[in-house]
């Protein structure tokens, strides 16, 4: 369903909206009306015509607009309008230098290899279009009166639609009616978020108490809603009955358009929205485009080639001026008058000249680079993408590229900005300890279970990676360790279940459920806690069945049962079971839910149980109240539950029917419990949910079932319990907690459940003077959760209070009225919340472990090696975040730690200020020493390197060489990032190894990397997950999001998109290197070659009177880019390797080569510019004094010339290749060979055509002169010396590792540098040499 | 030259994944290709002392025989150039030069003698040579119609546009048309050996064979194909302004005369630098006994109709030999030997820096 290209859709939205603006009563608010009211009306009666479609159209072109609109948007791009005027230039006879239809050739080949390409993909979008217009979906016939099949297409706005389980939404579709019992429906958004948990959408209320099957006929409401927009939580509306009762429509009752029905047997809904207007297609926005570093640094010297054209342009001009002044009134022969015979006066002809110079130098402009670069890039793309190493078996996913154009960014990143949840760690949560009412309980037995894992885990990983360190091996063995790993890998994730096949079928489901592996499901609990949760149960059921209030309780057992209750119901977790046979739902239903009465025996065998069991599991396993006086689902008088019944009949044999009658066992078994348990499946939004819902199943409290207004939960003893489910208060990130409002079933109270950070709880706590009891327990607690934090556990406060009914009346009142608003919906709300959250009874806290992903440290290691600056933004608490900061390596235990927290501005700024201080006489006083110990230890060098090397640029500063570490916490960052404090900050901050930013909100992440990006002029990489990192990843140059757990809200907002944090150090050490290195190469390469032929022509220009003739034959001139010399290039700039691999990542301070544009720099670009020059001059002359006074005649000449251009330009090329592969040779010989056939068969062709060079049979005497070999052989020879021999002159003196050349310059400086030392006054003139070549060398 | 390594295999295990129970997975796995991984057999040329040094001194090795050889025969040619613009006032065709422009009528005749002092033993071939003439202008180069001059009727009738303005006279097309054609050079030159006798023996000059085989049969033709009477092909049109005679009367020879003269078409292939010489007459030699031209005295008879003194140019005519390589030009030799001389030198160079350098690189590395 991803889609480019939203312009069509946006034409169509602002053509709804224009004839919308007409009538002004619509402007705000769309009306439907279902269309059966209108017999399927056409034209001006139906009052839905004005709303769009569901065909759905991305493509940009039709047949006929494509040529100018094509052209059009590709005029949009100067170069391109640049070429046409050149082209067009040439048609006017004064200036004209060429044929000017073949002036035309080269502007439209470009235009037509990027219209081809447009084409191509707008024919891909046009089919993949037509494939889901013509999908299938069934719509109400008035005509029928039935259910008639359509396609997507032909759906409108108004319609009603039914939808069968598993069939996808085909528009946004507002729910009428469900078969579930309940009047639900699950939907799997997966296509639109990429969360794989099932969300439940409501019938509207209006139909919720409606008794039968709905009858489109007897639909009678008008909808009134919002105009459609992007936002994909949020719907509001109301339907007006034909009585003129309003009823609010709420986002839970709308069905977006891509998601897939789950779980729910039937459905039927009224179309909303439409094709282009739905949500889903309003929020699918084009791929991203971005300008890379070098594409700017390069923009620079397109610019400077256009002014050396006009440099050259005007020389030629003025010189032809005086050539044509130093004649006077005599008028030689070859002067020729203009056509219409008049005599043009020097300063005339001076200025036309100057145009037909223009035209004559274009090449120099690069008409192809564009074009070349953007091939070369799509070729890193794919490379990118086909490697094996970024490819995750277990997730079967691979590295994607979002952004297209910024591959050789990766090469060039200075900062990483990482966020720490689900990037560097798994985002795995498991639950590891607790602490309940003051006592802790260690969960020593689950550590231990916990610490197998990791064991496991590691030997795996020395498995793979001892595999991965032999890359080089035969087929058979890199196979047979293929299927090594292989095993490993399904061992890991289900070593319980045994056997591999099973285990690879669990693996399969596993990807479609989040957060199910057995490590984070199987806990093991505490015995001692467990034994009080029974013991509490017990007494509880005791009491219930004695008929005594529940606050007999012990107040510590009341708080533990509370504590469970707690962690199941207070979340938004789901429960179902997919992929399972209907049968084996049914199944497990039976055995698991021991009747203990006839009345459970006879409510749940109704049919209607029968009907929703079968479907749902998620309302399979329940004993409702509701559903006993929901009269209409158990009359079964709708056919379509008899239908659904019979289907169910023939599914089942009888057989397992009469099982399923027949004596199930009457109380607990442990393990048939665990084995059965094991079936339930939890969907969760986020990982610590589900972790919490798994730590309390482990004792025995387990959530079985979650309705909209009704959450059930299994007790030891007690049996199902059904919490009245009368509010949830969802997360968010600025109050950092939960709630849900409970109707406790035993004691009948209004309960508030409230789980969430401990800052944010601890606040809300009752305050102290209510009990000593209170106060001991929340200092306890407080005392474990700063253990737990610095055992790097993430924590979390449960809290409960007890409403009264008069509070709750009082609370319920304003609530409502927050929930019935329409503006300003969420403030209200959230006020609401804040109402409800006081005064809080604290119950206990949890410790969940978040592990950390594999190979981080070493990934964060070998990052850090490579000179990049890594910075984690995190939301966690600081003692969490520093913990797990030490577990990756990113601090260490000898480096000091600067911590920053303040509360107040001026505390920041003094705090700042301290630390400025102490950085710089710290520095001051140990750099020298510093410097000397970095050279012994690991990876200091590289650090040393910035610091030492004058050459690098100017960002990086001395004091990264300081061990430290900064810490500050989200307020204090508030503080510091405020505009006067900012610079002290930054000054701070870069002069420390790394920086961890705590409690960090999303906003203040991506102020950090806009900071850090805009103020130190560094490229920023952005690395996230999950929601909250979205606005950190758009903010940077390069964002990368981790299509892991958290949906895939960061991933769409991504340039590219990793399975796992460590194949960030692939990507950016390997193809980030790689990507720069080629393109700076090949764009400095297309930069010297064009200047190289071009410069041919002006020297000539001296020869010529400065007439701007040509030696060169139009058509070489024209296709000597084009066609002879383009292939090499892009061969070279898509595969050459300057490094190895395996080179790249054992050495990752050859990155520093790209993070300092080592490849790139603007002397570059003019020492290429002048042996450009040179080897003009070189391949010029030669055949010049070769030639001089003889016969040869001006085309004999120029295709000489240009042949030892293109040999010239080939051997270079040659000598910058430094991998050699058969491709290489391929192009090359292939370019030799298209030159020679191009020119034989051009000269052969016609002997009177192409006026005016008219070359026939040029190239065949040529071939037979011994002179032309003659010169091929010496003219590249001597034009390619000095390079080579610079070249040379560094790898020499380097004969070491094959690493990349100008870092070994550099060192090869450095120790120059101290070699000079030595008096030795030749040996040091000697070394003055090397050291001017060698520089040159890197430079060239 | 270069060490290489050749450092990749094919790999090409490819691993399917497939669920025994149930069917294939489709795995988005990557295919395990060398291209695909980036693994192609490639050879990194491994540049050390040891493989580059060699190059150096092999390509001056190899240049510096081929510079030397070149130089030699480039010697062995012999080459006599007379200048006879006549800008002293001591040339014998200075009053010539003088009073001369392309509308004179009266033909103006200077005799320059000359001393050969080396007998020229194989083909003699006379050039006459011009200066500061720059055929090559944009302008000028494009200024003829090749269809006209292969010999199509039409475009003799109505030449094309790139000739204006040298297209049409008095309304009567021209023919050849353009300005090429209209300054084509037309002293005439004739050589006479001056026995010690006395007496001035002409030497017979070939007129034929001096211009490609291609132009003269495929790129020229006269109109009307092979109609001899080329005055009535050339019926309706005139001669160029600066010409003296028709196109049709360029010579006797019915093969040689019209568009296919030789001496025109040698004329039309533009030089291609503003000094430049065409070849004018081949002296055949006659016998191997005899050279073709022996040492002594001879005189060069020029009619003077070409007028270069308002451009600053200069007319020369220039006997000479040609080997192989064509005329006599050491540059090619002198280059051959520098670039050789060089390479060999800078590879001396190098292998000082790598001894030098080489060896405290190596210290230096284990002292640190």
């Amino acid at each position: 369903m991803a889609r480019e290209g939203e312009d069509p859709g946006m034409a169509k939205a602002s053509k709804v909206k224009r004839q919308r603006k007409k009538k002004p009563k619509e402007n705000k608010t769309r009306t439907v009306h279902a269309n059966i009211l209108y017999d399927n009306a056409k034209g001006e009666e139906n009052p839905n015509r004005n709303y769009a479609n569901n065909k759905i159209k991305t493509t940009k072109y039709t047949v006929l607009s494509f040529l100018p609109k094509n052209l059009f948007e590709q005029f949009h791009r100067f170069a391109n309008v640049y070429f046409v005027f050149i082209a067009l230039l040439n048609f006017v006879p004064v200036v004209n230098a060429f044929q000017p239809e073949l002036a035309l050739a080269p502007v439209v080949f470009i235009l037509s290899v990027t219209a081809i390409k447009d084409l191509w993909e707008d024919y891909r979008r046009h089919r993949s279009d037509q494939e889901i217009n013509h999908m299938d979906c069934l719509v109400y016939s008035r005509a029928e009166r039935r259910y008639v099949e359509r396609y997507w297409k032909e759906v409108r706005v108004g319609d009603f639609i039914r939808l069968r389980c598993n069939e996808i939404l085909p528009a946004d579709v507002l729910l009428l009616s469900s078969s579930d019992p309940d009047r639900l429906c699950h939907i799997e958004t997966a296509t639109l978020d990429g969360e794989t948990n099932l969300k439940q959408r409501q019938v509207v209320r209006s139909f919720f108490d409606l008794d039968c099957d709905f009858d489109p006929l007897k639909y009678n409401g008008i909808i009134e809603c919002e105009k459609p927009n992007n936002d994909l939580n949020r719907f509001r509306g109301y339907i007006i009955h034909q009585s003129g009762r309003r009823d609010a429509l709420y986002k839970e009752n709308l069905l977006l358009r891509g998601c897939t029905i789950r779980n729910t047997e039937e459905a039927v809904g009224i179309v909303i929205y439409a094709g282009h207007e739905t949500k889903a297609m309003l929020n699918n926005n084009g791929p991203r485009y971005k300008r890379s570093k070098l594409e700017r640094q390069m923009n620079v010297h397109v610019f400077w080639c256009v002014i050396i054209l006009l440099v050259m342009c005007l020389f030629a001009a003025v010189g032809h001026g005086l050539w044509m002044f130093q004649y006077g009134d005599k008028r030689p022969v070859f002067d020729v008058l203009s056509p219409e015979g008049t005599d043009l006066s020097p300063i005339m002809s001076a200025i036309y000249l100057f145009l037909t110079m223009i035209i004559v130098f274009q090449v120099l402009i690069p008409i192809s680079l564009f074009v070349s670069i953007e091939i070369v890039k799509i070729c890193q793309v794919y490379f990118i993408h086909q490697d094996m190493d970024l490819y995750d078996e277990e997730t079967d996913s691979h590295l994607q590229c979002r952004a297209l154009n910024i591959t050789e960014d990766l090469g060039q990143m200075q900062y990483i900005f990482s966020d720490k949840t689900g990037t560097l760690t798994e985002n795995k949560m498991v639950f590891r300890r607790c602490t309940v009412a003051g006592v802790e309980y260690s969960h020593d037995a689950n550590a231990r279970r916990l610490a197998m894992y990791q064991e496991m885990d590691s030997e795996e990983e020395d498995c793979t990676s001892h595999s991965g360190t032999l890359p080089r091996r035969d087929s058979v063995t890199s196979h047979q360790s293929a299927r090594v790993v292989l095993r490993s890998q399904s061992t890991k994730s289900h070593r319980r279940t045994g056997s591999r096949a099973e285990a690879k079928r669990a693996s399969i489901l596993s990807k479609h459920t989040a957060f199910s592996s057995p490590m984070e499901k199987d806990i093991t609990p505490d015995p001692q806690l467990l034994d009080k949760v029974n013991e509490c149960s017990s007494q509880m059921d005791f009491m219930r069945f004695h008929s005594q209030p529940m606050s007999q309780l012990p107040s510590d057992l009341a708080d533990i049962i509370d504590f469970f209750i707690a962690l199941t119901i207070c979340n938004t977790v789901v429960v179902s079971s997919p992929n399972q046979p209907r049968q084996k739902v049914r199944m497990r239903f039976e055995l698991k839910s021991p009747v203990k009465t006839i009345e459970d025996f006879i409510k749940r065998f109704t049919p209607s149980r029968l009907t929703s069991g079968s479907n749902s599991s998620s309302s399979s396993s329940l004993i409702t109240n509701r559903s006993s006086n929901r009269g209409c689902s158990s009359l079964l008088s709708s056919p379509s539950a008899e239908s659904t019944l019979t289907k169910l009949d023939e599914e089942q044999p009888p057989r397992g029917l009469e099982h399923s009658f027949g004596p199930v066992p009457p109380c607990y078994n442990g393990k048939a419990w665990n084995l059965e348990d094991g079936e339930l499946r939890y969907e969760a939004e986020s990982p610590d949910e589900a972790a919490l819902v798994y730590a309390a199943r482990a004792y025995k409290c387990s959530l079985v079932g979650r309705l909209p207004d009704q959450v059930t939960v299994e007790l030891p003893h007690l049996g199902k319990l059904s919490f009245e489910l009368l509010h949830t208060l969802g997360f968010d990130s600025t109050r950092k907690r939960m709630s849900v409002v409970v109707r406790h079933p035993l004691t009948d109270q209004i309960t508030v459940y409230t789980k969430g950070a401990d800052s944010a709880i601890m606040d809300l706590i009752k305050p102290p003077d209510t009990g000593k009891r209170q106060i001991k327990i929340v200092s306890r607690t407080q005392n474990y959760l700063n253990l737990y934090a610095a055992d790097g556990l993430r924590t979390l406060c449960i809290a409960k209070k007890i409403l009264s009914k008069e509070q709750y009346a009082c609370w319920l009142q304003h609530h409502l009225q927050a929930e019935t608003a329409i503006q300003g919906r969420e403030e209200l709300l959230f006020d609401s919340a804040l109402r409800l959250e006081t005064n809080l009874q604290l119950l206990g806290a949890t410790g969940i472990e978040d592990r950390l992903q594999d190979g981080v440290p070493e990934t964060i290691a070998s990052l850090r090696m490579a000179g990049l600056q890594i910075w984690v933004l995190t939301g966690d608490k600081q003692e969490t975040a520093v913990n797990i900061a030490y577990a990756c390596k990113l601090l260490d235990p000898e480096e000091e730690i600067l911590t920053l927290n303040a509360d107040s501005q001026e505390a920041c700024a003094l705090l700042l200020e301290e630390s400025l201080h102490y950085i710089q006489a710290k520095f001051l006083c140990s750099s020298t020493d510093q410097a000397a110990k970095a050279f012994h230890s690991n990876f200091a060098p590289f650090e040393i390197y910035p610091s030492s090397s004058p050459s690098s640029s100017s960002h990086t500063t001395p004091f990264t060489v300081l061990r430290l570490g900064l810490v500050i916490d989200g307020r204090t960052l508030a503080y510091a990032l405020d505009k006067s404090l900012e610079d002290k900050f930054l000054a701070v901050a870069r002069s420390c190894r790394s920086v961890l930013c705590c409690r960090s909100t999303p906003l203040q992440k991506s102020m950090v990397v806009k900071l850090v990006r805009n103020k130190l002029k560094v490229m920023t990489l952005a690395i996230g997950d999950g929601a909250n990192d979205v606005s950190m990843i758009q903010v940077a140059d390069v964002g990368v999001g981790i299509s892991g757990q958290e949906g895939m809200q960061a991933v769409m907002a991504s340039d590219f998109a990793l399975p796992r944090f460590r194949y960030l150090q692939k990507l950016l050490l390997v193809h980030g290197h790689w990507c720069y290195s080629r393109l700076a190469n090949m764009i400095l390469y297309f930069f010297y070659k064009n200047a190289m032929f071009v410069a041919l022509i002006f020297w000539y220009q001296f020869y010529c009177g400065f007439s701007g003739s040509a030696m060169i034959d139009q058509w070489y001139l024209i296709f000597f880019n084009l066609m002879f010399s383009a292939f090499p290039q892009l061969i070279t700039g898509t595969l050459d390797k300057d490094v190895s691999a395996e080179t790249l990542q054992q050495l990752p301070q050859l990155y520093v080569n790209g993070q300092n544009s080592e490849e790139y720099k603007p002397y570059m670009f003019w020492m290429n510019m002048i042996d450009a020059f040179y080897q003009s001059l070189v391949c010029f002359f030669i055949p010049y004094f070769a030639y001089a006074d003889s016969d040869v005649d001006l085309f004999t000449w120029g295709t000489p010339i240009t042949t030892l251009a293109l040999f010239t330009i080939l051997v270079h090329l040659g000598i910058e290749t430094k991998t050699w592969t058969w491709m290489n040779w391929l192009s090359i010989a292939f370019s030799t060979a298209l030159f020679f056939t191009v020119a034989l068969c051009y000269n052969a062709s016609c002997p009177t055509c192409y006026t005016p060079s008219n070359p026939y049979w040029t190239m065949q005497r040529l071939l037979q002169d011994p002179l032309f070999y003659l010169l091929c052989v010496i003219t590249p020879v001597a034009a390619l010396l000095p390079r080579y021999t610079v070249v040379n002159l560094c790898l020499t003196e380097y004969k070491a590792m094959r690493i990349s050349v100008p870092l070994k310059c550099l060192r090869f400086s450095l120790m120059l540098n101290r070699s000079s030392n030595v008096s030795l006054p030749l040996a040091s003139s000697w070394i003055k040499l090397v050291k001017m070549l060698t520089a040159k060398r890197c430079k060239v | 030259m270069m060490a290489s390594s050749y450092n990749a295999k094919d790999e090409d295990g490819h691993i399917t994944v497939s669920g025994p129970g149930g069917g294939t997975l489709r795995s988005k796995k990557p295919e395990n290709t060398a291209f695909k991984q980036q693994r192609l057999p490639a050879w990194q040329p491994i540049l050390t002392a040891g493989t580059v040094l060699p190059a150096f001194f092999i390509i001056g090795l190899l240049f510096i025989p081929i510079g030397i050889g070149l130089f030699v025969t480039s010697n062995n040619i012999k080459e006599f150039e007379v200048d006879y613009t006549g800008v002293d006032m001591s040339s014998p065709c200075f009053n010539c030069s003088q009073n001369f422009s392309w509308n004179s009528t009266k033909p103006c005749t200077c005799t320059i003698p000359f001393y050969l002092d080396q007998p020229y033993e194989s083909n003699v071939y006379v050039y006459y040579g011009l200066s500061n003439f720059y055929q090559n202008h944009r302008r000028y180069v494009k200024s003829r119609d090749d269809s006209q001059l292969n010999g199509d009727v039409n475009s003799l009738m109505s030449p094309s546009k790139e000739c204006e303005p040298y297209a049409f006279h008095e309304n009567k097309p021209i023919a050849p048309c353009g300005a090429i054609a209209n300054s084509m050079f037309n002293d005439t030159l004739e050589l006479f050996y001056n026995d010690p006798n006395g007496t001035r023996i002409p030497i017979p000059l070939n007129t034929t064979g001096i211009a490609w085989w291609t132009d003269k049969h495929v790129k020229f033709g006269n109109p009307g194909g092979n109609n001899p009477n080329l005055t009535a092909a050339f019926q309706g049109t005139t001669k160029p302004v600066n010409w003296r005679r028709p196109v049709y009367e360029l010579d006797a020879d019915p093969g040689n005369n019209g568009f296919i003269n030789e001496d025109f078409i040698v004329w039309m292939r533009t030089a291609a630098l503003p000094t430049f010489r065409k070849l004018y007459r081949i002296i055949n030699k006659k016998s191997s006994m005899v050279p073709t031209l022996p040492r002594g005295n001879y005189t060069l008879e020029v009619v003077y109709n070409y007028p270069v003194r308002s451009f600053e140019g200069r007319k020369r005519v220039i006997l000479s030999t040609i080997s192989w390589m064509g005329g006599k030009n050491p540059f090619l030799g002198i280059a051959y030997i520098t670039v050789g001389s060089v390479c060999f030198f800078l590879g001396v160079v190098l292998l000082i820096i790598h001894h030098k350098c080489g060896n405290r690189n190596n210290s230096a590395d284990i002292s640190n």
